[in-house]
């Protein structure tokens, strides 16, 4: 194939042009036009609604990490195959992606040459009157004795108050309304590409954290200190805000009666923090109103009980103190669920997992309700080696005893560690002590900075003003013509365009000829059906 | 009032409602055999009473059903909206069905609509108490803020509208295949459902686009997370400004346009039912604690 071609002389004389083939430049020309055709920009739309729906048939890592593992675990043939398509994380696959980067373009591709048409109907004048007014769908006429001039100032005069905009020429006025509908498509349009650069921004360059907090404890803004971290594709760790803050206290109200008994409500979490200046404030977080620490958002999205234990290792040193964060299994009464592990004991690590129930009432499986009126611990013990070492990483939350043993009572019956708060218990076997000191309060805070936010909110802002000009705005053109007859009367013909999809046209022209008739008049004609089937024959416009 | 007696009242009124719906619904059929009976003159003229009987019946069953939504709201405790789960939801949605056929009932010439959506009402709320009827229960923490009104009421009344919006779409495709030769014509069909879309869809883009992620963000630290709630509010909203798309392109324009609008109402209905019952609704799952 050459790459230099003629000029394209049509199907016929191409002597050496097999039918359907195309330059390069017409080719991409080709592409182009389809590209940002309706039609296209259509089956874009509706592959983008398709390729939405795995987003939410299958777990996504973005929204449930956890998921996703254990679905990976019960489809071991689908997983892997899932995985290698992007069907965990759909919305950044090069497929979705691929569908509404085409989209934007195929958009582009609309607003350019659009907006230069609109740019001219802009500046122009509305078109001359037709020369056979009544021939339009919607048109009157009547006879008045007054002057063609006169119908004709009074007519200017009406439509210049309903913000037509009006040309006089010769016998008729020619007028025309609603250029708002096209500039509010355009914006829409234009607004659709803002808020797609307001959330990759967003998703690029922000970063989101959890992390949990117990009362008294500290927590600096970096990714080490997460409990989980998710960065954007180029979000750098060391630009994190360098701030800090401290949980003082923590309040919430247990309801103890009425529909939603045992369930809580105001969730108040005291705060002290120091921004990146090292200026100090004390605020409080509260649910559905994040705290806002420079450009990064605080956020109060969990709460549970963190017992405060001490650990003794078998020569009597303390090997562990402080509060330990367990999970709540049940939201209904917080029966928790946490491990102790203790690396520093000696000889053998010391490791404790069981349960915490706030409220015990002789179930030692479930607590009676969330508040902690009656705490206590009931927890296995081992000794023997945690498998920290060994340098890979490990839940916090989950204990590996495939390296320790169970520690038992002599005579080898069930030992548990069950604890009120100020008491102690002697592990079996002289292994250490463990001494349950209290029970603080630990709230899960959700940290996230999202670049490109209020680009995104002001796109989407912007799109509605657009959608509602351009579905509410009523395009409109209006003539009306008046001449003297031969018998000394004026003829006075008004005729309308609605260049919209709507059509109250009928009823609007009505109201006018009325307002233009002032006083004189004789029999008046009506052309065009009345209601909504008026303007059957008006065309559309997009 | 006691909450109690309002939760009474409110049940009873959703009862009174359905009843005059069905009245409303007997007068329609009164008016349709005196048409269909009578040639000319008398006949007609019956017909025009049970038409005006059976929109008075369509306006005192909206005010009982209002009562009814009004009565819910006031016995929870404390008083709240009453937009709290999917049986409130779905109340709400139809009442917005008859606001909406009474309000541009005159305006827009909708007396052709009035069986089908006094029927649809009646359909949907008898189900709604069947299947999704839920005890009163006050709002979890995060559910209590200014914007869930902001946004429920928005998303509502979009579901509402897009609803008799799509009932007058499947009309259409009866009428433009022959069937139906009462109604209005097919063109006139065609427009008053793309009306209602058209009015619709910036309140949907409102309820899904704005006050939702602000909703979200202060709630749930990101404005838009893909849970599968907002990925179907999505797949709504676009397949609705295809809709919008199709309807302006030749080739598309009419039946395929009508069918395009039909889909996103069977994504809508998905949306709110479906992903409730298949997914969990994830972190939309209402005021389930």
């Amino acid at each position: 194939m050459s790459s230099v071609r003629e000029k394209p002389q049509g199907p016929a004389q191409g002597n050496e042009r097999l039918p359907g083939e195309l330059t390069l430049r017409e080719l991409l020309r080709w592409t182009w036009r389809q590209l940002t055709s309706m039609r296209t920009a259509l089956v874009l739309l509706f592959l983008l609604a398709l390729a939405a729906i795995p987003g939410s048939v299958i777990p996504q890592t973005s929204v449930d990490d956890f998921a996703v593992k254990q679905w990976k675990a019960d489809h071991t043939r689908l997983g892997p195959i899932y995985a290698k398509l992007g069907m965990f994380e759909v919305f950044s696959s090069p497929w979705f992606s691929a569908i509404y980067l085409l989209l934007a373009v195929s958009l582009v591709g609309c607003i350019l040459p659009r907006t230069r048409v609109y740019w001219r109907a802009l500046r122009a004048a509305p078109p001359t009157a037709p020369r056979n007014l009544t021939r339009l769908p919607d048109s009157a006429a009547f006879a008045t004795e007054e002057a063609p001039e006169v119908v004709l100032d009074r007519a200017r005069a009406l439509l210049r108050k309903k913000r037509y905009r009006v040309v006089a020429g010769g016998d008729a006025v020619a007028a025309e309304r609603g250029y708002l509908r096209e500039a509010g498509n355009l914006l829409f349009h234009i607004a659709v590409l803002v808020v797609l650069a307001g959330f990759a921004i967003g998703s690029l360059w922000g970063y989101k954290g959890g992390v949990i907090i117990a009362e008294g404890s500290q927590f600096s803004n970096t990714p080490t200190q997460y409990d989980d971290f998710t960065p954007g594709k180029l979000t750098k760790a060391s630009e994190l805000d360098p701030f800090r803050l401290q949980l003082d206290r923590f309040d919430i109200q247990w309801l103890f009666d009425g529909p939603r008994k045992g369930m809580a409500r105001k969730f108040v979490a005291g705060l002290t923090w120091w921004d990146s200046d090292g200026t100090k404030r004390t605020d409080d977080l509260k649910v559905n109103h994040p705290l806002s620490i420079g450009g990064t958002d605080v956020f109060l999205i969990g709460h549970g009980y963190a017992p405060v234990l001490t650990v003794r290792d078998a020569e009597g040193n303390v090997a562990y103190s402080g509060p330990t964060p367990f999970l709540p299994q049940e939201q209904r009464n917080f029966t928790s669920f946490g491990v102790v592990k203790v690396p520093d004991a000696k000889p053998k690590q010391i490791g404790l997992q069981g349960l915490f129930l706030p409220t015990y009432n002789g179930d030692p499986l479930n607590s009676a309700m969330g508040k902690d009126l009656n705490p206590l611990i009931t927890m296995q013990a081992y000794v023997g080696d945690l498998g920290i070492n060994g340098g890979v990483p490990q839940s916090i939350y989950s204990l590996d005893t495939s390296k320790m043993k169970l520690l038992a009572k002599p005579g080898g019956k069930m030992f548990r560690v069950d604890l009120k708060p100020g008491q102690s218990v002697d592990l079996p076997g002289g292994n250490g002590s463990v001494t349950f000191e209290g029970v603080k309060p630990w709230v899960r805070l959700e940290i996230a900075k999202k670049p490109g936010t209020w680009l995104a909110l002001s796109g989407a802002i912007m799109a509605l003003l657009g959608l509602c000009g351009s579905l509410y705005v009523r395009p409109r053109r209006l003539w009306v013509r008046a001449v003297r007859s031969a018998d000394g009367e004026t003829l006075v013909e008004v005729a309308g365009l609605d260049r919209s999809a709507r059509s109250d046209l009928t009823d609007d022209l009505t109201a006018f000829v009325a307002a233009l008739q002032g006083a004189a008049t004789t029999d008046i004609t009506t052309n065009g059906s009345a209601g909504a089937a008026g303007a059957a024959g008006v065309q559309e416009d997009q | 009032m006691t909450d109690q007696q309002w939760d009474t009242l409110s049940i009873q009124a959703v009862s009174a409602a359905g009843v005059v719906y069905f009245l409303a619904l007997l007068a329609y059929s009164a008016q349709w055999a005196a048409r269909r009976g009578a040639v000319e003159g008398e006949g007609s003229a019956r017909a025009e009473v049970f038409a005006r009987f059976a929109f008075l019946l369509t306006v005192v069953a909206g005010g009982v059903h209002l009562l009814a939504l009004v009565a819910r709201g006031f016995a929870a405790d404390p008083n709240r909206v009453p937009w709290g789960n999917m049986y409130e939801f779905t109340l709400t949605a139809t009442f917005v069905v008859t606001l909406v056929t009474v309000l541009f009932f005159r305006r827009w010439n909708l007396a052709f609509l009035g069986p089908w959506a006094v029927g649809l009402v009646m359909v949907v709320l008898m189900l709604d108490v069947v299947w999704l009827y839920e005890p009163i229960a006050p709002l979890t923490e995060a559910l209590s803020s200014p914007w869930l009104v902001i946004h429920v009421i928005a998303a509502i009344t979009a579901t509402g509208v897009f609803t008799l919006g799509g009932l007058v779409s499947i009309l259409y495709l009866l009428r433009e295949s022959g069937r139906l030769s009462s109604l209005p014509a097919a063109d006139v069909l065609d427009r008053i459902s793309y009306r209602l879309h058209a009015f619709a869809f910036p309140i949907w883009t409102f309820a899904v686009l704005i006050a939702g992620p602000i909703w979200a963000h202060q709630a749930w630290s990101r404005y838009w997370g893909w849970d599968p709630k907002e990925v179907w509010a999505f797949i709504t909203w676009v397949v609705y400004a295809a809709y919008l798309h199709a309807r302006a392109t030749a080739g598309w324009k009419g039946r395929a346009a009508a069918i395009v609008a039909l889909v996103g109402l069977g994504t809508l209905w998905f949306n709110f039912i479906g992903i409730n019952f298949f997914f969990g609704g994830g972190l939309h799952s209402y005021a389930k604690p």
